[in-house]
C-alpha cells in the first residue's frame, strides 16, 4: 500500500492497516481473520485507559540528537518530560554517545487559548526553544486541545522553517484521532520523511537502518559479524543521520508495529530495501534475518558459517536453561508484532505459551509482504488464548487467571505490577532491544529464571494485595470480553 | 501566570484523579482522550518518588478514551456507559469522574452526568478538570470542592469539639504526602485534637468525607493551595478556618506551629508547652549529637541554598534551613504558579521568618529559567545545598553539588514513609542533607576534599 506524504498527516491505523483492538480465539482464527480483515474495531462499553498517539510520536521526536520538541498542549501532555531526559541520558552512555540533553519546551496551552486560539503561543515557542538551545531541528507534537480549537500548526511550522532557516516539522498527534498509540509513530515518521529525509548522494552498501527504541546496543555485535554497519533510528541520530536515511542498503526493525510505515516508504520513495523477514527474535528467526539481510548485501557467503558458529557457541547454555525452564508455561502480552517476537523466542527455552495478549493487532501491514502473525503460526504452531486487548488490566486479570502461568512476560508500562499482585514470576521487558538475537534468547532465560529464584518478593506482594475488582467481575462474570461492543450486553 | 513551560514541574488540573486515589476507597473515572489518565499517573505517581499505582491507579482507571466520534458528536452518554461499568467492575467508596480538554472544548456537562448516578443513591461525583483549566493544585481544589458539593452535601452540622479537618498537602503533587499527613495529624493529636485527614493510609476514608460539616475548625496548612477549600466551607457550613501558612519543619518551627493550633483551638496552653518541652528535650539531644561532626566538617559543607518546589515546601524548608542551620538562601524558586494574590500570600508566609531575603524569593514556572538562574548564581561554588527536582538534581551532578530531592519530578528516589514535617522531619532531613557529603567522595577531616 502506497504511503502518501503529500497528506498532512498520514491516515490512522484504524483505516490504513484495519487495526483493531479486540479480540479473543486462537493466532491462527485471528491469522484467517485478518487475511480477510474482517474483524471490526468496534470499542468497548466499559473500559480503562488506553495510551495516546502523542506519547509514541514524542518518543520518536524527543530523542533526535540536537533536535528539539515543542509540544503545542496543555501542560498535562507534557508533564512526564524529565522521564525521556532522564532515558536520553542512560541509552547515551550505554552506546558510548557522552552527554545527552532533552530539549523541549511546552505551550502550556491555557483556556484563553482555546477561545483565541494559540497560534501565535505556538510560533513564540518555536522561536523561543531555537534561542534556548540552537537545535538542528525543531518537531511540533500536536494535542487534543490543539487539534480542536484548530490551530494551524503546519502553516506555523513552514513559516516558522523559512524565518529560521531549519527544519521545522509538524507532527500531527491529537490523541482523539486515533484509538491506536501507534498511529503515533506512523505520524512522527512521516514528518521525518516529509522534512527531512534527502535523496541519497551516494549508496552506503554496509549500512543497516534499525529501527528501534532506547535500548542496549545488541545490534552492533550481530551485524559486525557479516562486516555490517548498524544505524540505530531514530532515538539518539542526529539530522544529518536522519537526512541520509535513503543512503542504507535496507531498513530492518525491532518490531514490525514500530516502523514499517518508515521502513516502507523509504523503500517507495528511495529504493532502501525493507527486510521483510520478522525480528530476530529467537534462533530460527534470527537465522531468517541474517540470510535476508546478506543477500540484501551480498553477504551470503558469509551468513551459513556465522550461524552455524553462532548455534554452537550458545548451545551449551541454552541447554542449561532449558533444562529448568522446560515445560513450563509463560504468558505474553506486549505491542502487536513483539508479542510474536516473544512467542517466538521462549518456544527456544522449552518453555509452552499459556496465552498471548496483544495490545492491538493490524490486520494488514505497510507492505503486503510482512506478515509477522503468519511467521509465528508457521514456527510456532496453533496458539490457544491468544487474544488483543489495549491494557484493560480487568480484562488481563481474568484471562491470565484463568490459565494460571508460571511466568508472564510484559512489554508495556504499568502492566508488570499485574503479574506481581497476581504473584506471578514476571518480568517486564523494557529494553526491546535486550532479547535480540542469540544471546537474547539466553538472556532472556536467565532474567525469567531470576525472576522464579527471587519469587519470594512477589509471593510477599500478592499475600497483601487487595484487588479493586468486585467478586461481581471476578468470579461471577466468565466472559473476560462481557463489554465489547457487539458482544451479548448490548 | 507562567507562559511556555520547559522542565515541567507539575501536570494538569485532570492529574488531580491523583486526589481521587488519595482517599481510601476512591475510584476516579476519566472522560478524556486516551493518554490522558497514563499520562497523569505516569508523572504524578511513578513520578513522584516511585509511589506506586496504588488500589486502583494507574492502569486500573476507567476511561472513556474519548475519540473522534466523542468529539464530533458529544461524549456524554459514553462517560455514563463508563460510569455504569465503573460502577460494577470496581469496588469502591466513592466514584469521581473528571473530565480533560476534549470533553471541556465540546462541553460535555460531567457534573450533570455523575448527578444522574448521585439520584438513585449512587456515590458518584463530577468535575471539569479540563487540561487548560490550570495545574493540578488547582485541580485539587476542584475536585475536593466538587465531592464536598456533591458527595457530602447540603447537611446541618453538628460540630464536636475537638474535631479539626485537616487540608494541607497536596496527595502525590507533594511526593511526601502520606509521611506529611501522617506527621500533621500526629502532632495535631498530641494536642488532644480529633483529625479528619481524608488522604492516606490513616485515613477512614469516606466517613471522614461525610463527618467534614461537623468539625470545630478547618485547618489549612499552606500558602495558597486549599484556601478554595476552606473559604467554601466557611460559606457552606459556617465552620470557620484557621490558615497556617506554612509547613512546619524542625523544632522552632514546629513549636510555633503547636502554640498557634493550640491557641486558635482553645488547647490548654499548659498542656501546649508541655507537649513542646518533652518535644524539644528529645529533640535537641539528637541535634547536639550531630553537631560535631559539623564542627570538624563546617569547611567543606554547604551553606548556599537554593530551593526549586512549591510554595509550601519553599516556606517550610527555607525557613528551617536558614533558622536551624545557618544556611543563607540565594534562589528560592516558587514552582506551583499561584495566580496573582496568592502569590501575596506566599510573600507574607515568606516573610514572616525569612524577611531580609526577600530579594531571593523568585515566582518561575518555567524550568529552563529556573535552571539557567540557578546556573548563573551557582558560578563555581562548591557550597551549594540545591534542593528540588530531577532537572535540579542534573545540575547539583554536573557541579558536584550537595542535593536533595524536594520535589516532583523525583524517578531517582524511592519515597515512602518519609516526611520532613515536625520535630522528626527536621531530623530526618539533618540525616539526609548531610549524609550526602559521603556521596561526593572521600570525606576526611583531615584532607580538605572540595
Amino acid at each position: 500500500m502506497a504511503i502518501n506524504l503529500s497528506l498532512p498527516s498520514p491516515e490512522i491505523r484504524e483505516r490504513r492497516l484495519s487495526a483493531i483492538l479486540s479480540y479473543n480465539g486462537t493466532a491462527s482464527d485471528l491469522l484467517d481473520k485478518s487475511k480477510r480483515g474482517e474483524i471490526k474495531c468496534l470499542g468497548r462499553l466499559y473500559g480503562q485507559c488506553s495510551d495516546c498517539q502523542e506519547g509514541c510520536a514524542t518518543s520518536m521526536a524527543s530523542y533526535v540528537r540536537g533536535g528539539a520538541v515543542v509540544a503545542h498542549s496543555p501542560i498535562g501532555c507534557f508533564a512526564g518530560d524529565a522521564i525521556r531526559d532522564n532515558a536520553g541520558k542512560a541509552v547515551s552512555a550505554v552506546r558510548g554517545l557522552g552527554d545527552f540533553n532533552n530539549r523541549t519546551i511546552c505551550t502550556n496551552i491555557l483556556e484563553k487559548d482555546t477561545v483565541y486560539g494559540g497560534a501565535e503561543k505556538l510560533r513564540k515557542a518555536i522561536f523561543e526553544i531555537n534561542k534556548r538551545q540552537n537545535p538542528s531541528v525543531i518537531f511540533v507534537t500536536t494535542s487534543c486541545a490543539s487539534g480542536i480549537i484548530g490551530d494551524d500548526v503546519e502553516s506555523v511550522c513552514e513559516e516558522c522553517a523559512d524565518e529560521l532557516d531549519k527544519p521545522v516539522v509538524p507532527i500531527s498527534c491529537e490523541g482523539f484521532k486515533s484509538k491506536v498509540w501507534s498511529t503515533g509513530f506512523d505520524a512522527a515518521f512521516h514528518g521525518i520523511l516529509k522534512y527531512i529525509v534527502k535523496p541519497p548522494k551516494k549508496r552506503q552498501e554496509d549500512l543497516v537502518n534499525i529501527f528501534n527504541f532506547e535500548g542496549a546496543d545488541t545490534f552492533t555485535p550481530l551485524l559486525g559479524k557479516l562486516n555490517l554497519r548498524t544505524n540505530y533510528m531514530v532515538p539518539l541520530a542526529t539530522k544529518e543521520q536522519l537526512e541520509t536515511l535513503s543512503e542504507a542498503a535496507c531498513s530492518a526493525q525491532i518490531c514490525e508495529t514500530l516502523a514499517t510505515y518508515i521502513a516502507h516508504g523509504l523503500e517507495q520513495e528511495y529504493g532502501v530495501v525493507e527486510v521483510k523477514a520478522p525480528a530476530p527474535y529467537g534462533l530460527n528467526w534470527t537465522d531468517e534475518w541474517l540470510r535476508e539481510i546478506a543477500r540484501i548485501t551480498n553477504r551470503t557467503e558469509l551468513v551459513e558459517n556465522v550461524i552455524k558458529s553462532e548455534h554452537e557457541r550458545v548451545e551449551g547454555e541454552l541447554g542449561k536453561l532449558k533444562e529448568k525452564l522446560s515445560g513450563k508455561t509463560i504468558y505474553i502480552i506486549a505491542g502487536d508484532a513483539y508479542t510474536h517476537n516473544l512467542a517466538n523466542a521462549v518456544g527456544d527455552l522449552g518453555l509452552k505459551i499459556a496465552g498471548v495478549s496483544a495490545l492491538h493487532h493490524d490486520q494488514r501491514s505497510d507492505s503486503d509482504e510482512v506478515n509477522t502473525l503468519q511467521d509465528l503460526v508457521n514456527s510456532a504452531g496453533e496458539i490457544d488464548n491468544f487474544t488483543v486487548c489495549n491494557k484493560q488490566p480487568y480484562q488481563l486479570i481474568k484471562l491470565i487467571k484463568k490459565v494460571n502461568p508460571d511466568f508472564l512476560i510484559i512489554r508495556h508500562q504499568g502492566l508488570t505490577e499485574l503479574g506481581y499482585k497476581l504473584g506471578i514470576p514476571t518480568i517486564f521487558e523494557g529494553d526491546a532491544n535486550y532479547s535480540v538475537g542469540y544471546d537474547g534468547v539466553i538472556r532472556l532465560g536467565n532474567r525469567l529464571w531470576e525472576a522464579y529464584i527471587t519469587r519470594k518478593f512477589i509471593q510477599n506482594v500478592a499475600e497483601h494485595t487487595t484487588l479493586p475488582y468486585t467478586d461481581w467481575w471476578l468470579n461471577e462474570q466468565d466472559d473476560p470480553f462481557y463489554y465489547e461492543k457487539g458482544s451479548k450486553k448490548e | 501566570m507562567s507562559t511556555l513551560i520547559e522542565k515541567p514541574r507539575f501536570s494538569c488540573a485532570l492529574a488531580a484523579q491523583q486526589t481521587v486515589l488519595a482517599i481510601p476507597g476512591g475510584i476516579p473515572v476519566i472522560h478524556a482522550g486516551p493518554g490522558c489518565a497514563s499520562k497523569a499517573a505516569g508523572f504524578a505517581a511513578f513520578q513522584s518518588g516511585l509511589q506506586g499505582e496504588g488500589y486502583a491507579g494507574r492502569t486500573h482507571i476507567s476511561c472513556t478514551n474519548a475519540g473522534e466520534k466523542e468529539v464530533v458528536f458529544g461524549g456524554e452518554k459514553n462517560l455514563e456507559q463508563v460510569i455504569d461499568g465503573a460502577l460494577k467492575v470496581l469496588k469502591g467508596d466513592l466514584y469521581v469522574a473528571l473530565s480533560g480538554c476534549t470533553a471541556g472544548i465540546i462541553g460535555d456537562d460531567t457534573a450533570q452526568v455523575a448527578s444522574g448516578f448521585a439520584r438513585n443513591g449512587r456515590p458518584v461525583v463530577g468535575v471539569d478538570t479540563a487540561g487548560f483549566k490550570g495545574n493540578n493544585y488547582i485541580g485539587h481544589e476542584l475536585v475536593v470542592n466538587a465531592i464536598i458539593d456533591q458527595y457530602v452535601g447540603n447537611v446541618t452540622p453538628s460540630v464536636k469539639k475537638g474535631l479539626i479537618n485537616l487540608w494541607s498537602v497536596v496527595p502525590y503533587q507533594d511526593p511526601f504526602w502520606r509521611g506529611d499527613i501522617e506527621e500533621l495529624k500526629s502532632l495535631l493529636e498530641k494536642l488532644g485534637l480529633k483529625v479528619n485527614t481524608f488522604f492516606g493510609y490513616e485515613s477512614e476514608g469516606v466517613s471522614e468525607w461525610k463527618d467534614i460539616p461537623n468539625a470545630e475548625y478547618n485547618l489549612i496548612v499552606s500558602p495558597w493551595v486549599g484556601l478554595d477549600i476552606v473559604r467554601h466551607l466557611e460559606k457552606k457550613y459556617k465552620t470557620p478556618f484557621i490558615h497556617y501558612k506554612s509547613l512546619p519543619m524542625g523544632a522552632k518551627a514546629t513549636s510555633r506551629f503547636l502554640r498557634t493550633i493550640g491557641k486558635e483551638t482553645g488547647v490548654d496552653p499548659s498542656l501546649v508547652e508541655r507537649v513542646i518541652a518533652k518535644e524539644e528535650k528529645r529533640y535537641y539531644e539528637y541535634f547536639i549529637s550531630f553537631s560535631d561532626f559539623v564542627a570538624e566538617q563546617r569547611n567543606v559543607l554547604p551553606y548556599e541554598l537554593y530551593v526549586a518546589s512549591d510554595a509550601e515546601y519553599a516556606v517550610g524548608l527555607t525557613d528551617y534551613l536558614v533558622n536551624e542551620l545557618g544556611f543563607l538562601p540565594y534562589g528560592i524558586y516558587v514552582n506551583d504558579d499561584p495566580s496573582g494574590d496568592k502569590a501575596e500570600l506566599v510573600k507574607e508566609a515568606f516573610a514572616q521568618t525569612l524577611k531580609e531575603y526577600e530579594d531571593k524569593l523568585f515566582f518561575q514556572a518555567d524550568g529552563g529559567l529556573i535552571t539557567t538562574d540557578i546556573e548563573k548564581r551557582l558560578g563555581k561554588s562548591k557550597k551549594a545545598l540545591i534542593c528540588g527536582s530531577y532537572w535540579e538534581r542534573c545540575i547539583a551532578k554536573d557541579t558536584n553539588s550537595f542535593f536533595l530531592h524536594l520535589s516532583l519530578p523525583i524517578s531517582s528516589e524511592i519515597i515512602t514513609s518519609s516526611t520532613y514535617v515536625g520535630y522528626n522531619g527536621g531530623l530526618r532531613l539533618i540525616e539526609k542533607i548531610y549524609s550526602y557529603a559521603f556521596n561526593r567522595g572521600n570525606l576526611s577531616s583531615r584532607t580538605h576534599v572540595e
